[in-house]
């Protein structure tokens, strides 16, 4: 019969196979879908390959969406690397995003441009103040930081709804929950006029070799991943695992309240009961499709930023339903996490023998 | 090796959208943007409308999607409508609005305040382009506003409601305590104190336009504090639904919801956005479109109260009958003194005809409204 | 003043009838997921699997006019949301989170996707109360407690059906052993395997019910998105009742009275900071969370061991 065992070691051509093989699944998946509904599939891949990324305007777009992804993504790939599974990055984006809402409106008609820059320093030590919380509930009470870290994501909307409801509230805005819109100095710069692309990716990209160079070239990162890998083998060998989980949850929470940040000074430009997009929860799918590697975030963020616009592009131009988005980003990661599964396991013909 | 992988995945995400791309001829599926000269063949205007929920909400978006079936029906092969459900009222609303415009739409609606500012931002850069705001206060050369004068139907429920109550308690399920709500829970409870002076109205506020499992607790709520009659300022029949479970009466808003809910029904508030949106696109089309702010009520079409049940009095029938053809007539206002405040002071006097600002800045209960109101410290 | 009293009486029981009502719903999907909690496996794919089976729910019910049919129809999609989900993490050992959220993302889109077409549909009006004959006439406690819909007294029923089977019966306690150390099992000689599935999918019907719950019978309409983060409470609701059937009734109704209890203010004109008070039901799992972890032997005695681990049969 036939059986699943374990590889003797991983297997280097299903690493490399496997998103390839979950990306052409969903794209098959979502072809036949087309057709079934009618539509033109080809047309429809299109719109959400092609048409993303054909012209200065829809980079700059794709780069809007995929700073935060990216930014999050790569926050919740070290994170995960330790084997520390931090679900409540939507929370630390919230956070950041309320600091630094906090810190733009501050400004008066005086303040020079470094405030930009004391923002987004206020919404990545929101965000490692919000993940801190999991980490200290982890490190002295033993606490499940899953369950921790997302129970913090319902108190962090609150906190942002009883703010824009209450205190924050423009009083010029005809009651409606909505912040003061922040004064254009506050506002993260952009990269080109005429286009929404700002520095945040910049930032994300110099995140992305900063976090390379310590996974894989630094100490400290070699600790921590040997850590969540191994943790018998990471404390005999005397690497602190408090310090892996301290440096991994801070790390992470500072680049999801970052990325919340940035989402609030740049394309926002104000607090609204609408700052949780799901980046916390969709940076958890990129942390895995790039591999939790931080070039394959890269990839992965840009993937999932292609399926968001392109669901609302189908939906403009095809007529298609909004919610195709959701179905092809659960469908992505379903099919990667049952192709992964190929990496370590394989199948054998096997006589049954005993029990299972 | 690790480079060698992603940049076979890179070459392999390239090959299958290159891949489509052959297979499709590289034809744009719409027609290139038109120009305004008059030429000898006119091509149909492209209108563009943007959604805050979905098309199947039965409630405020089902009503724009009716009133843009409408005018197309009615203008033909003059105008191709398009339009995007669901687009939140964030940083992604700008980018849906550029892409209708480089999609050729000429005349964009958006039909929600939260598209405020997206749409102030796309309509600098896109002078050729007419934008149409619903319930919003800021306008432009090419933007300009639109509202629908609810608090009339509000005003005309709650005649029903307070011939209908045996109670003399009527229960309102709050959506978010902007004016125009504001506005609409005191219009209801001003037409049911012209039938019955007795009665007086509780409110509860969901936070949220649309949360059907929330808004059928605040009905329940209501009902268990003894409400016999409800009305609601959200977009779902969720509140209609509870009060039928209960054995309790209620309206519909924005879409006639007498079929969610026979028995419980009284009538239901419309909004029919037709005769605007037809008005808009005719402008667009003969060139007169010029921005300003419209506010259109029963008068215009824009707002009727139907689908009256046959358990609603004769007399309350015939009354809001009355106040339907004064509204239209102009010789009938609802909001003319003396109106009292909650505290019982006057906020209009004898005879005092309140002009637009006044109620588009409303932020206060009228007497006969129990409870604090949410916010104003 | 006894008028007062008596009315201030009347309220609170009709209060409690309220939570209890809001209570089932997150009564029925805390109980599923703690099923398969009890055996190793967190599936964070309660929202979606709800929302499928909140929409095949309504769409049975709505063709065939049967409230109870539809119900069935919710524990069935639930089952076979929940079956692709149990095969992948336990046959294929991936990862319990990622797949769980994939499951939730897929169950969001898919739901609204096939759900469009029913937003226009109509539920016949019904009236669902059900008096417990008796008992329902008492005054106070029979408002509070027994004039409710009968899958209110099924939850409950259910509540004290699982705390029997996780501490009195074998099968309950091969399926606690497994979650606790599904090696140990294994070496005696139960099919793990299947018997975690088994409990991912029972726990997947039970979700369904819960979501079928929401628009058969709560709202008694569909639209997208309708269960509205009541997968995640429940996620919430499992931990914080450290687990036991009867803690998650309970807990369900509290939490479902938190809700209640912010309108019931409202109307009653007490001007409710309502975004702090929604807050309450998380801050306390946290504080349940913690002062269940700070001992180990607590935690062992509470949580299961093999939570969210993946177990190979090989080792």
């Amino acid at each position: 019969m036939l059986c699943l065992e374990a590889r003797p070691a991983p297997s280097r051509l299903m690493s490399l196979v496997s998103p390839i093989l979950a990306l052409s699944i969903t794209v098959l998946a979502g072809a036949a879908l087309f057709v079934a509904l009618g539509r033109d599939p080809g047309q429809a891949l299109r719109l959400f390959f092609v048409e993303p990324v054909k012209d200065a305007y829809a980079l700059s777009e794709l780069s809007v969406k995929a700073t935060p992804l990216l930014l999050i993504g790569l926050g919740l790939a070290v994170c995960f690397r330790a084997n520390v599974w931090n679900i409540g990055a939507e929370g630390q984006f919230i956070l950041g995003a309320v600091a630094a809402g906090g810190v733009a409106m501050s400004a008066g008609p005086e303040t020079g441009r470094w405030i930009v820059a004391s923002a987004l320093v206020a919404g990545a030590a929101s965000g490692m103040a919000w993940a801190a919380i999991v980490a200290l509930l982890r490190d002295r009470a033993n606490t499940n930081e899953i369950f921790v870290s997302l129970m913090l994501v319902y108190v962090a909307e609150m906190l942002l709804g009883h703010l824009v409801y209450g205190p924050w509230k423009d009083p010029a805005g005809y009651n409606f929950p909505q912040t003061v819109t922040f004064a254009e100095v506050t506002r993260v710069p952009r990269l080109f006029t005429g286009y929404r692309a700002h520095i945040g990716i910049v930032v994300a990209l110099a995140g992305v070799v900063v976090a390379y160079f310590f996974l894989f070239r630094s100490y400290a990162g070699f600790q921590l991943q040997v850590g969540g890998l191994a943790p018998a083998a990471a404390s005999y060998a005397g690497f602190s695992s408090r310090k892996a989980l301290w440096l991994s949850l801070l790390a992470s929470g500072g680049m999801s309240g970052l990325a919340g940040a940035l989402e609030a000074t740049g394309p926002l430009g104000q607090l609204t009961p609408h700052v949780p997009a799901g980046y916390g929860f969709a940076g958890i799918i990129v942390a895995f499709v790039g591999r939790l590697h931080p070039f394959g975030v890269v990839f992965s963020s840009m993937l999932m930023s292609m399926f968001y616009i392109g669901g609302e592009l189908a939906q403009s131009r095809l007529g298609m339903p909004k919610s195709l988005t959701g179905v092809f980003q659960g469908l992505l990661l379903f099919a990667l996490l049952a192709c992964d599964t190929w990496i370590v396991q394989r199948v054998r013909w096997r006589r049954s023998q005993g029990a299972r | 090796m690790r480079l060698a992988f992603w940049s076979s995945f890179a070459l392999a995400s390239s090959l299958a959208s290159t891949g489509c791309e052959k297979s499709q001829p590289p034809a744009p599926e719409h027609k290139p943007a038109e120009t305004k000269s008059a030429e000898a063949k006119i091509e149909p205007l492209k209108v563009a409308f943007a959604y805050v929920g979905p098309v199947g909400d039965g409630g405020w978006t089902f009503a724009h999607d009716n009133a843009r079936k409408a005018m197309e029906k009615e203008l033909g092969g003059k105008v191709v409508t398009t339009f995007v459900e669901s687009v939140p009222e964030a940083a992604d609303a700008e980018r849906v609005f550029h892409d209708m415009i480089g999609q050729g739409n000429k005349l964009i609606f958006g039909t929600t305040f939260g598209y405020m500012e997206p749409m102030l931002k796309v309509a600098v850069d896109a002078k050729d382009v007419k934008f149409e705001h619903a319930t919003g206060y800021k306008t432009a050369e090419n933007l300009r506003t639109y509202d629908s004068r609810t608090y009339e139907g509000a005003y005309m429920a709650g005649i029903i409601a307070g011939s209908v109550t045996k109670r003399n308690v009527l229960g309102v399920v709050g959506s978010v305590p902007i004016p125009e709500v504001i506005r609409n829970i005191d219009s209801f409870t001003l037409g049911a104190q012209s039938m019955n002076p007795k009665v007086t109205t509780k409110v509860v506020w969901v936070n949220k336009w649309f949360d059907p499992p929330n808004e059928t607790a605040a009905a329940k709520s209501l009902i268990d504090g003894g409400a016999d009659v409800l009305f609601q300022n959200t977009d779902s029949s969720a509140v209609l639904k509870a009060a039928a479970a209960a054995g309790k009466n209620a309206f519909g808003w924005d879409s006639d919801m007498s079929s969610y809910a026979p028995q419980a029904h009284l009538a239901s508030a419309i909004v029919n956005w037709a005769p605007y949106y037809i008005k808009a696109t005719k402008d667009a089309l003969a060139g007169t479109w010029k921005t300003e702010r419209t506010w259109w009520g029963v008068k215009e079409g824009a707002i009727d109260l139907v689908s009256i049940s046959d358990k609603v009095p004769a007399e309350a029938r015939a009354k809001v009958d009355t106040v339907k053809a004064g509204l239209k007539d102009g010789s009938f206002v609802i909001w003319k003194g003396p109106i009292a405040g909650q505290d019982g002071k006057e906020v209009l006097k004898k005879d005092a005809i309140a002009d637009d600002k006044f109620l588009g800045g409303i932020n206060f209960y009228v007497k006969g409204v129990d409870g604090p109101l949410p916010g104003a410290k | 003043m006894a008028a007062i009293a008596g009315s201030a009486l009347m309220e609170s029981a009709l209060l409690i009838a309220a939570s209890l009502h809001a209570g089932t719903i997150l009564a029925l999907a805390a109980l599923g997921l703690l099923v398969n909690e009890r055996a190793g496996v967190v599936n964070l794919g309660a929202e979606g699997m709800m929302l499928v089976a909140a929409l095949a729910g309504f769409a049975v019910t709505v063709r065939s006019g049967n409230p109870w049919l539809g119900l069935a129809a919710g524990a069935a999609a639930g089952a076979l949301m929940a079956a692709p989900f149990g095969l992948l993490v336990i046959w294929l050992n991936a990862n319990q989170y990622a797949a769980g959220l994939a499951l939730s993302l897929f169950g969001a889109g898919f739901s609204a996707f096939a759900g469009a077409p029913f937003t226009q549909e109509r539920m016949p009006e019904r009236v669902d109360s059900f008096a417990v004959p008796v008992v329902g006439q008492w005054p106070f406690v029979g408002p509070a407690f027994f004039r409710q819909h009968p899958m209110v007294y099924v939850a409950a029923a259910l509540a004290i059906l699982l705390a029997w089977f996780f501490t009195r019966s074998r099968a309950g306690l091969v399926v606690r052993a497994i979650g606790e150390s599904p090696e140990a099992a294994h070496a005696l000689g139960y099919p793990v395997r299947r018997i975690r599935l088994s409990a991912v999918v029972a726990g997947g019907a039970l979700c369904g019910v819960s979501g079928a719950y929401i628009s058969v019978v709560y709202t008694q309409l569909w639209v997208e998105g309708m269960v509205a983060g009541k997968g995640w409470i429940a996620l919430a609701l499992t931990t914080f009742a450290t687990w036991r059937p009867g803690r998650v009734l309970l807990g369900a109704y509290l939490f479902g009275g938190v809700t209640m209890l912010q309108f019931y203010l409202q109307r009653r004109g007490v001007d409710v900071p309502s975004h702090l008070l929604t807050i309450l039901p998380y801050l306390a799992t946290i504080l349940v969370l913690v002062s269940i972890s700070r001992n180990a032997t607590w935690i062992r005695t509470h949580m299961p061991a093999s939570l969210g681990k993946p177990f190979w049969p090989g080792s």
